[in-house]
């Protein structure tokens, strides 16, 4: 199937995890694939897979947090493919550790909130920018998805930082839809629930923990990556034409508890 | 799984391929556009409704253009009519997959105070009683094959307040939070359900407003994509959940709404 033929998408923290996943069904779907991340070694490998199986990938190094990369990295997206027509900011953080509220510091509330709501910020607002600049009479607008989290819709049992900041991306979010849709830029959120990638590892491995969030999961299970990725599918698609603003919910059942 | 194999099992299966479906409300508007769509993608369609000749003209196109469906008459609010058509759905197709519970009724232009008792009965029985009958009867069903998609089709005014009507939103709240309700009892047995909240949208049911421009203009204006939906614009949100790509995806709002509610 080629759900995604013809568009151009810029896919953040696509070295491992959502983000690959989402590379790699995008490419299967017909997309030209720019993967990007701080994690060159793995960027660049996930690429080349994409690649030896027959799909359109490159890799790029981008620090989401850090406006001048974004415009360097849009500019050459429409130096290479002419037109932006998706983004995924997919790329996020931890804290790292899963304290009292009380334990976090200053540094660490700075670190999350400028990849996982700053970063976003920055990647709709130049993104955005391009879609307009290029637009034509025959192509126009685009669709800008950004990965929240349950914890951007209910409150989280331990962290600080990535709570808010996955607020910061809902709320975010829904202004950006308003705000571009004249453009016929849509923006969703995305809130996965408890999935297994290489950055939940610390949490997936212990047994313990594991059987507390699936305890916690109506559906009984884990979720993967690919589960996540096939939503960025949807909304990326001109199937989704008129899904914009929406908060879209993949969490196994979580929050309707 | 590498890319390229994903894409050839794609290409040589269907997103619904094997699945059988029941869609009620199906002989116009969304009901109509996802009973074919459903059909293109695979899937064995039941196109349940009470109009019968125009369910039985949907269901003849989709088999003459070479896909699989049968139409029932079925009263949504009946449990009577609901036992019946899962029992004879298992018997001629083997099993129910999906479930689209998308008949409706609309609430015409009548506010709280001028609403009748006899109006509210007859609304909340199709919308709210109607989804609770369709869920159950499925649910039976399913647990048997081992697991399957209901979705409820709600409204944004299950969501937000409607500037009229009485029974309409009300009998769309219930369907969303029935919807959760399911979706965490029905979860052991692999059964998901989802909601979806549909904005504006182009339909039989709503063509009283749709040939009135100024009532047109108005609803574009209040939606920021500027536009009315298609019934094509709300099926394909509902392919994506009935399909096994939503398989993490349970106890949702789905809100199709050209982003009336993100204001």
């Amino acid at each position: 199937m080629n759900r995604l033929t013809g568009k151009t998408a810029l896919i953040t923290g696509a070295a491992g995890g959502m983000g690959a996943a989402g590379a790699r069904l995008f490419a299967a779907e017909g997309a030209r694939v720019l993967l990007t991340d701080v994690q060159d070694e793995l960027g660049h490998r996930v690429a080349a897979e994409i690649v030896a199986s027959g799909g359109d990938a490159r890799y790029r190094h981008l620090n989401v947090s850090d406006e001048s990369e974004w415009e360097e990295t849009v500019g050459w997206v429409e130096s290479q493919y002419g037109r932006l027509d998706v983004v995924v900011n997919n790329a996020g953080i931890f804290s790292g550790r899963m304290g009292r509220l009380s334990d976090y510091t200053e540094q660490d509330w700075d670190r999350v909130i400028a990849v996982n709501a700053t970063g976003v910020f920055l990647g709709t607002k130049l993104s955005a920018r391009s879609m307009r600049r290029t637009a034509t009479s025959d192509v126009r607008g685009g669709s800008i998805i950004n990965v929240s989290s349950v914890y951007g819709l209910v409150g989280a049992p331990g962290e600080g930082p990535y709570p808010a900041s996955k607020g910061a991306v809902r709320s975010f979010t829904k202004a950006a839809a308003v705000q571009l849709a004249p453009d016929d830029i849509r923006v969703n959120s995305v809130h996965p629930g408890f999935i297994d990638t290489p950055q939940a590892a610390s949490l997936m491995d212990d047994p313990v923990e594991r059987a507390a969030l699936v305890d916690r999961t109506p559906i009984g299970r884990i979720g993967t990556a690919q589960e996540v990725a096939w939503g960025f599918v949807y909304l990326a698609s001109d199937e989704s034409a008129y899904m914009t603003g929406a908060e879209f919910v993949i969490d196994g059942g979580i929050t309707a508890q | 799984m590498t890319p390229r194999s994903v894409a050839h099992t794609l290409a040589a299966v269907n997103r619904l391929s094997g699945k059988v479906a029941i869609v009620t409300g199906a002989a116009g508007g969304m009901g109509a556009a996802e009973a074919r769509l459903f059909a293109r993608e695979g899937a064995s369609v039941v196109v349940a409704d009470v109009q019968d000749e125009r369910g039985a003209e949907v269901a003849r196109e989709i088999n003459d253009s070479g896909g699989s469906a049968r139409y029932v008459s079925l009263d949504v609010s009946s449990e009577a009519a609901w036992t019946g058509v899962i029992r004879d759905t298992v018997r001629d197709n083997g099993r129910v997959d999906v479930l689209v519970n998308n008949a409706g009724v609309g609430g015409g232009g009548v506010g709280i105070v001028d609403f009748t008792t006899q109006d509210w009965d007859r609304i909340v029985g199709v919308n709210a009683t109607g989804v609770f009958l369709g869920t159950k009867h499925a649910a039976l069903a399913m647990r048997r094959t081992g697991g399957g998609s209901i979705i409820n089709i709600s409204s944004i005014y299950g969501l937000v307040g409607a500037g009229r009507g009485a029974a309409y939103p009300a009998s769309k709240g219930a369907v969303r939070s029935f919807t959760k309700a399911a979706a965490v009892q029905l979860a052991p047995d692999n059964i998901r359900v989802n909601s979806v909240h549909p904005g504006f949208i182009d339909t039989p049911q709503t063509g009283w407003m749709m040939a009135d421009p100024d009532i047109v203009r108005t609803l574009q204006d209040r939606t920021p994509l500027g536009r009315i939906a298609t019934p094509e614009d709300i099926a394909w949100g509902v392919l994506y959940l009935a399909s096994d790509e939503s398989s993490y995806m349970t106890g949702s709002e789905f809100v199709i709404d050209g982003g009336i509610t993100a204001q």
